[in-house]
């Protein structure tokens, strides 16, 4: 058999399908065999994708650099951004594991929302892809699952309960800014399918 | 044209998968590729029909993964000095900490992210990586949900390096109280990360591939 331009593979089970057209607006194509949804008709899809990772990225500025937890007792007064989070555990033999914090809640995940922008953002607006694109996109796939930024925010809540005897918190601008920054990260996971955004890509690559 | 239970106008019955149609299926954008290419030509994904690494690289990391969860447990993963007095408290020491002042959800998430989803990784991996290895004759999709299950909640089980990180850079009142990263936080961070990409490892089209069907028997 040859591989020919309508065959869609199933990447989780192989099964091979013919796409005989794409799915409808609101239309979900699922593998037969493993039921995992391959396309989605969601026609505006790159466009939100675009506009949702820019806004991330914008409140990912706030986030590093306005202060992020407040804690006070009585006489002392101690804040902490993001960053300052981060690098806590910069002495000694911590020291490796700052650098991972640092790139599981802000390196990765701004690598993956710029990436998501290089690949998509001129396909947004109708523009021939910038080059490169197609790098990006895969990429940014790959970080998929080593962008923590919403298990840090749950991190953030368990630490609040665990100093709440010890003193009065109050939270910075960064905490409301990265709280947003996890729920429109997850509104844009549900418009990504990979085969839609590659054939989108795809086709305009070639234009 | 459609399988049964699904519907899809959209994608026709498959019979074959792409390896037993002599092709390759892009895992990274769905695109089907020549037996030959080395690369997907659409995203320049490494294309592999079958890579019979995979189980090995599932192990390796499976069992790096579960050394080091040993010594996470058993250190101490804060050290906590007030006036002079220092303590420290292990993962589950912090959870029976929680329990004291009274939080049980919080406690409740801390000891499910830290004890109960790594500890179920460990066993889920290693079920699925016998099954494969051997062939079996459970439900595919029974197991799929399995993986894609523990692949999804692997990475909630970093909120305790989270938590360690945050406390230690909010409290230091130098003379009053200080808060300061055990070993254990490391070692943790490192078990969570080896599972992860033992998970990664797995080949779920594997599950597919190594199903006895029951004609076999
Ligand atoms: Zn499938
Ligand atoms: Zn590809």
């Amino acid at each position: 058999m040859r591989a020919s331009p309508d065959m869609v593979c199933c990447p989780v089970c192989d099964a091979l399908h013919h796409l005989t057209r794409e799915p409808a607006t609101g239309e979900k194509a699922r593998c037969i065999r493993c039921g995992t949804v391959i396309a989605n008709g969601k026609p505006q899809a790159i466009l939100h994708i675009v506009v949702l990772a820019s806004t991330a990225l914008v409140l990912m500025t706030i986030v590093v650099f306005y202060p992020f937890l407040e804690l006070r007792t009585g006489v002392f007064d101690s804040r902490a951004s993001v960053f300052e989070t981060v690098m806590s555990f910069s002495q000694g033999i911590m020291a490796p594991l700052s650098i991972a914090v640092a790139a599981f809640v802000i390196v990765l995940p701004v690598a993956r929302l710029g990436l998501l922008i290089w690949a998509l953002g001129p396909l947004s607006v109708d523009r021939t892809p910038w080059p490169g694109a197609a790098r990006a996109l895969r990429y940014a796939e790959i970080l998929k699952p080593w962008a923590m930024a919403e298990i840090f925010m749950v991190g953030v809540a368990v630490a609040l309960v665990k100093l709440a005897d010890l003193a009065t918190l109050s939270m910075g601008p960064a905490f409301w800014s990265f709280a947003a920054i996890v729920i429109i990260t997850a509104l844009k996971d549900t418009q990504m399918s990979k085969h839609s955004v590659w054939t989108a890509l795809d086709t305009a690559t070639r234009r | 044209m459609d399988g049964p239970g699904h519907g899809d106008a959209a994608l026709s019955a498959p019979t074959l998968t792409a390896r037993e149609a002599g092709l390759v299926g892009c895992r990274q954008c769905t695109r089907v590729c020549e037996a030959a290419d080395e690369r997907c030509p659409r995203c320049g994904a490494r294309l592999s029909s079958r890579d019979p690494g995979a189980l090995q690289r599932v192990w390796a990391w499976w069992l790096a993964g579960a050394l080091l969860f040993i010594p996470a447990n058993t250190y101490p993963m804060l050290i906590t000095s007030t006036v002079g007095r220092a303590s420290e408290a292990t993962i589950v020491g912090g959870v029976i900490e929680l329990l004291h002042y009274g939080s049980y959800g919080v406690a409740g998430i801390v000891f499910f992210a830290s004890v109960m989803i790594p500890v179920g990784k460990f066993v889920a991996i290693a079920y699925l990586a016998i099954l494969v290895q051997r062939g079996h004759r459970t439900k595919p999709k029974h197991l799929l949900h399995l993986f894609e299950f523990v692949e999804w909640i692997g990475r909630w089980s970093m909120i305790d390096v989270f938590v360690v990180a945050i406390l230690v850079a909010l409290v230091q009142f130098d003379l009053i109280a200080t808060i300061n990263p055990g070993i254990a936080a490391v070692c943790f961070a490192l078990s969570v990360v080896f599972t992860m990409l033992s998970a990664l490892s797995f080949d779920s089209r594997a599950i597919w591939d190594r199903i006895k069907t029951l004609s076999n028997d």
